[in-house]
């Protein structure tokens, strides 16, 4: 113990122990929804590892990138290996992490005092958005090339000064060597900006303490030594149990990492596989998936005026919603367990709209599934937009003193 | 520009018919496991790819390993663009010549099946048909107008194509009719394309047998450690109500 001792009159080994795991008091009944904040942060580690590796044979040269990322494939040992884990990764980040929102939604994990920790959460999805865009160019398929088009296009379709924000996104006119060079850079540079967002994240979510299923606040039942009576220390009782979160998980991550990497062209698209092309236009554009429900926003909203501008504001719009959410809410509850059925059947569309929007993103649109798209859109912003009025005239269920099951 | 690409993405029109079509396709009866099927597609892929196709990614003496030949076997018998075991799959035609040749520069063959998949490979090979007014001679069901001549006739013969009026008084293709046979029967041919777009597959991704294999331990490893790990849970959680 000596040791420890030596090191904690320099340090706060012990004190950063106790307080962020030995004597963290989380609430005793958190259920599955909350195995994805863990793994989350065991994607974002992924990512880094593999992406660190890949960098090491990686070139971000127009001319080599494509045939770069083969020679990972055959060349180098466990390259493939390496290279499915940050693809798959990717897509199980986007995946863990909608859980993880869909999660914060259903128990009102967003409510107060837990406003700026939802907000630092929104932030690291919106850096974990950027980083997956830059990232899809790297490959440099048409996929890559054509996604990246589209997508800085958007920036370009700002009035006034569009055309510059292009143009300096780019660093050239069109997406180029320079924005090849550029975007590796950035990719790598965001993931260690989002490694301390997390740590934001996680600073204020132990400020706070954690939300539960039943949204009841467990530091207003303290024993007679301060601790929530319905607290239980996060080691050793959570970290055994995220461990078995995380190997439940791995389970699924390797089906597809080892058995459909490209997961049907959801998470490698077909037409990735031919290279960039800046002559000839894929026959249909489609972002991948986790990009899909903002992308059928876009096209929902018709130009106006020959400019795309109104339908880019509506996905801008469509992501700050969620910024707003602790606003919006006006239900005297957190948790969905005990607001009434407006608000139930509410969050019921939501998902239903948002998964219509994201699989009409991946499909080329036809009058028909535009006008799908207009009345998901519409859908979409009434949950967000009316939630002041239903969320406050729905009624509730008495909330109990102590935690349930 | 902004213009331009922002229609091209809001209709996505099929300016550029990248040989789309909604023809049906056959399949390929992919198999991985079949190493001499894989060998014969080897050995057909550099007879008759080869020369005007690269597949600049792969190496011969990975597919030999892969597949297993020997070094001797693959350097006697398949490499003619190489000499090195060592060497990637290479190709002496110059992308501007080829495209003198046919108009366009035929494309790099490593990863084409992940590009458009197995069945179509299988279908597009099968699918030549005479029409004198190309210049190879021959047009192709699922690519039309494709730049490449029917490389495979000496095994196959030369096909015509019937096609009918469907109700949208569109011409449709309906089937092909053998005008002059070639060296092996329908079914022999197939066999062969089969055998070739197996290879292909394989060569589309050469890690794919060890990946699955590994996949498998690692799975069972895993559910093992999940149970572990489900017990040892349940083991700190019995004190907690």
């Amino acid at each position: 113990m000596s040791f420890i001792n030596w090191v904690d009159e320099r340090f706060p080994a012990t004190k950063v122990w106790n307080e962020h795991l030995a004597e963290y008091y989380a609430p005793k009944n958190f259920n599955f929804w909350y195995f994805f904040g863990s793994l989350a942060m065991l994607m974002l580690v992924n990512q880094i590892l593999t992406g660190v590796w890949l960098a090491m044979s990686y070139k971000p040269d127009a001319g080599l990138a494509f045939g770069s990322v083969e020679f990972i494939m055959r060349d180098v040992e466990w390259g493939w290996l390496i290279r499915y884990m940050h693809s798959t990764g990717a897509s199980a980040f986007f995946i863990v992490v909608y859980l993880h929102m869909y999660r914060g939604i259903m128990y009102g994990s967003y409510k107060g005092p837990r406003e700026l920790l939802w907000i630092i959460g929104m932030i690291i999805y919106v850096a974990m958005m950027a980083t997956a865009f830059m990232g899809y160019l790297l490959p440099w398929g048409q996929m890559s090339f054509w996604g990246a088009q589209v997508i800085v296009n958007l920036f370009s379709a700002v009035p006034f000064v569009g055309e510059e924000l292009g143009i300096f996104i780019r660093g050239d006119f069109v997406i180029s060597d320079a924005t090849l060079n550029r975007f590796f850079s950035l990719h790598f540079l965001l993931p260690f900006v989002l490694a301390a967002l997390v740590f934001v994240h996680i600073v204020a979510l132990h400020k706070v303490g954690s939300n539960n299923p039943d949204g009841i606040e467990i530091k207003k039942n303290k024993d007679e030594n301060g601790i929530p009576r319905d607290g239980i220390p996060f080691h050793p009782y959570y970290s055994v149990k995220d461990i078995m979160g995380v190997v439940g998980f791995l389970i699924l991550f390797s089906l597809v990492l080892f058995f459909s990497p490209e997961m049907g062209g959801y998470f490698i698209e077909h037409p990735n596989f031919v290279p960039a092309n800046p002559l000839q236009t894929p026959e249909h554009i489609a972002p991948v998936w986790y990009f899909t429900p903002y992308y059928a926003i876009l096209r929902a909203i018709p130009s106006m005026m020959g400019s795309a501008f109104p339908g880019v504001v509506a996905m801008g719009a469509a992501i700050v919603m969620f910024f707003l959410l602790p606003w919006l809410d006006k239900s005297p509850v957190k948790s969905m367990r005990y607001k009434g059925p407006i608000q139930r059947v509410a969050l019921g569309i939501f998902v239903v709209v948002f998964v219509i929007l994201g699989v009409l993103g991946t499909l080329p649109s036809t009058p028909a599934l535009t006008l799908l798209a207009q009345v998901c859109t519409f859908l979409y912003f009434a949950y967000f937009l009316l939630m002041p009025w239903y969320s406050k005239i729905d009624s509730t269920k008495p909330v109990p003193e102590r935690l349930t099951k | 520009m902004k213009k331009l690409i922002i229609a091209l993405m809001l209709f996505a029109t099929p300016m550029i018919s990248m040989g789309s079509s909604s023809a049906h396709l056959d399949s390929a009866g992919v198999d991985l496991g079949d190493k001499e099927s894989l060998q014969r597609g080897f050995k057909y892929f550099v007879n008759y790819c080869l020369s005007c196709h690269s597949a600049k990614y792969q190496r011969f003496e990975r597919t030999a390993n892969d597949l297993g030949l020997t070094v001797e076997d693959v350097k006697q018998n398949l490499m003619f663009t190489a000499d090195k075991i060592g060497s990637t799959m290479d190709i002496a035609l110059k992308p501007k010549e080829a495209t003198g040749y046919f108009g366009v520069t035929p494309p790099d063959l490593s990863v084409i099946t992940r590009a458009r998949g197995s069945d179509w490979v299988y279908t597009y090979l099968r699918s030549f048909y005479l029409d004198e007014s190309k210049s190879t001679g021959v047009n192709n069901v699922i690519f039309p107008d494709v730049g490449m001549p029917h490389v495979l006739w000496e095994l196959q013969g030369w096909q015509e194509a019937r096609f009918k009026k469907n109700e949208h008084g569109q011409m449709e293709f309906e089937k092909f009719e053998l005008v002059k046979a070639g060296s092996m029967s329908t079914e022999e041919f197939d066999g062969a394309i089969h055998d070739l777009v197996n290879f292909m597959t394989y060569l589309g991704d050469p890690s794919q047998m060890e990946r699955k294999a590994l996949g498998i331990k690692v799975i069972l490893f895993l559910l093992v450690l999940f149970v572990l790990s489900y017990l040892l849970k349940k083991e700190y959680w019995k004190d907690i109500h």
